[in-house]
């Protein structure tokens, strides 16, 4: 019987025949935390008399969810990070580096075939890179750094074929929500998604990242991608070499599979309070937004911020409009500088905050005020997700439907747009 | 082990996420668990953490725990004095944590369960039980690598007990 990709990849770190149900102990490549759950994994590290760790590749620790900080708490939380990460040389990507699941791949840690565990239920986004990676407690990336290993059930797999070519003002974004409508918030729980087609194929990295973001918004544990040539220049720019693509077996046992035609995808939006509560986004049309935001660790990469500004140059957003731009980490920051993206959205406008997570957990940097309407192109629009303010609604959307969101101050398709 | 508490049920009933057992205001702020668990629910429902006594049974549908890896989300509830969990269905993350900090979690069909019933959990055999009317659900068993896990007291207390993992 053939393989999938995952199973492929958890019987090479766990030696043994890992088929879809059975349990593993397995090693693990690379772990990470972040500042609003490394609290306690240090504890458990120091309960566990941790001197460094296990993992082939070690760890990392990103301040990311309130960055810069934002009160004395939190000032504690980094403070501890800092002092643990500088005690045990552990790299730490400190204020305005950028959201983890952007810098922990731009810092060439995570190649194909590699497992990676991340104390942040969004580290699914690493299988764009043909890795198994996800998010875990803080316990278990505690064990995983404290031994190098982990147990794992090993999850049947969903094959999602996207063929088809996606339209203009159309994008990744959009056949994510696509995805996460289809299969529900809890379709693909314990499951592993690989995506293929040829819309895939064709579709870029930043692509790539944002779909394998969305996973888990559907339950998914796993979303490893295809690795072709996209795959290896990205890789290649990052300095990652010597790596074996994993392949799925032509034979693989999928437990569901689903056809996708690209061509006929609409912009689309989740709407209150659920991400799979999806809709095409003309049929929202009429309904006002106070906040618009382009960020996050699913749509806060140059091509997304270049997209959106595709539709902003030479425009300003509505009046009574707040755009709030996060890019997702430095290096994108200042490669838009260069390339005159970051010019155009301030003439838009727009408030761009440091690199990292922004306001999309409700910390920093923009928490709106209840009966306020939010478009955001993050992952999540939970009752509260943004902070104290049960009454905000907050929609999800690509960065065309945002952009020209902001500018109508309405919910708007971007193919609106002139 | 047995126990034995009364149920608390919410709306919604299915896809309680990790932000309205937690509210991620309170997770940067708070450190204590003992603190934290006075928050726990109140997004759904205010007064809950005044109102849940030791041992108390959380009944759901289906995909509890879904959203964020916080595992605040288990500390605090049991912290809170939530002695299990009963729903339809659970999100992976909060699934593996709920057993890596000795929460037990059962699963199976929990539309018979009215909120304020008096509850009984046999873990060893997963039977479910409302005490006042008898009515008696045999639950998933737990898998053996949670028994473990929960008998060891957690993951990190497994680990040092066994200087490893001894799962098999």
């Amino acid at each position: 019987m053939g393989k999938t990709i995952t199973e492929k990849i958890l019987s090479s770190h766990s030696g043994s025949d890992a088929c879809a149900g059975s349990i593993v102990v397995a090693s693990v490549d690379y772990c990470m935390s972040q500042d609003g759950t490394s609290t306690m994994m240090i504890r458990e590290l120091e309960s566990l008399g941790f001197a460094g760790p296990k993992t082939s590749k070690g760890m990392a620790m990103v301040i990311d969810h309130n960055s810069p900080c934002p009160s004395v708490d939190v000032a504690k939380i980094h403070a501890a990070m800092r002092k643990f990460a500088g005690s045990r040389s552990i790299p730490l990507f400190d204020v305005g580096e950028g959201v983890c699941h952007q810098v922990i791949p731009e810092s060439g840690k995570v190649a194909p075939g590699d497992i990676v565990v991340g104390a942040d239920s969004h580290t699914c986004t690493y299988g764009a890179l043909n890795a198994c990676a996800t998010g875990l407690g803080s316990a278990d990336v505690a064990a995983a750094a404290f031994t190098g290993k982990l147990w794992f059930k090993v999850p049947g797999s969903i094959e999602i074929v996207v063929d088809g070519t996606l339209a203009k003002r159309v994008s990744a974004k959009d056949l994510a929500l696509h995805s996460t409508a289809t299969l529900t918030a809890d379709g693909a729980t314990y499951k592993s998604i690989e995506y293929s087609g040829q819309a895939i194929r064709s579709m870029d990295m930043d692509g790539r990242f944002t779909i394998a973001n969305m996973a888990v918004e559907a339950g998914a544990k796993f979303c490893p991608f295809i690795c072709d040539e996209k795959t290896r220049e990205w890789l290649s720019r990052r300095g990652v070499t010597g790596y074996k693509p994993v392949v799925a077996d032509g034979d693989a046992s999928f437990e569901k599979s689903y056809d996708f035609d690209a061509g006929a995808l609409v912009p689309k939006v989740a709407k209150p309070h659920a991400v799979d509560n999806v809709c095409d986004a003309s049929s929202l049309k009429g309904v006002r937004i106070q906040q618009a935001f382009l960020g996050t660790c699913t749509n806060g990469r140059l091509g997304d911020l270049s997209a959106a500004a595709t539709l902003l140059r030479g425009r300003h957003v509505k009046s009574g409009v707040r755009l709030i731009v996060a890019p997702a980490s430095r290096a994108i920051l200042a490669e838009a500088m260069d390339s005159g993206v970051v010019s155009i959205l301030l003439k838009a406008g727009a408030t761009i905050v440091a690199p990292g997570c922004g306001p999309c957990v409700g910390t920093h940097a923009g928490i709106p005020s209840d009966g306020e309407n939010v478009i955001s192109t993050a992952n999540r629009n939970f009752k509260g997700r943004m902070g104290n303010n049960r009454e905000v609604k907050i929609y999800l959307a690509s960065p065309e439907t945002v952009a020209a969101s902001a500018l109508a101050g309405e919910i708007m398709d971007p193919r609106e747009v002139a | 082990m047995i126990i034995e508490g009364n149920v608390h049920r919410f709306v919604p009933n299915d896809d309680i996420n990790t932000d309205y057992i937690i509210s991620g205001r309170y997770k940067f702020k708070i450190d204590d668990m003992k603190e934290l668990a006075k928050h726990v629910m109140e997004d759904i429902s205010p007064g809950f953490a005044s109102k849940v006594r030791e041992g108390d049974v959380i009944v759901a549908g289906r995909n509890f725990g879904c959203g964020s890896s916080r595992e605040q989300a288990p500390r605090a509830l049991k912290a809170a004095g939530v002695g299990a969990v009963v729903a339809k269905s659970y999100a992976r993350i909060f699934y593996r944590s709920a057993f890596n900090v000795g929460l037990p979690l059962l699963e199976c069909e929990t539309d018979w369960v009215k909120d304020g019933a008096a509850l009984r959990i046999d873990l060893a055999t997963g039977t479910v039980t409302d005490v006042s009317s008898g009515k008696s659900v045999l639950a998933t068993p737990i898998p053996r690598t949670m028994q473990i896990l929960l008998a060891d007291g957690g993951l990190i207390p497994h680990i040092k007990k066994h200087d490893g993992f001894a799962l098999e």
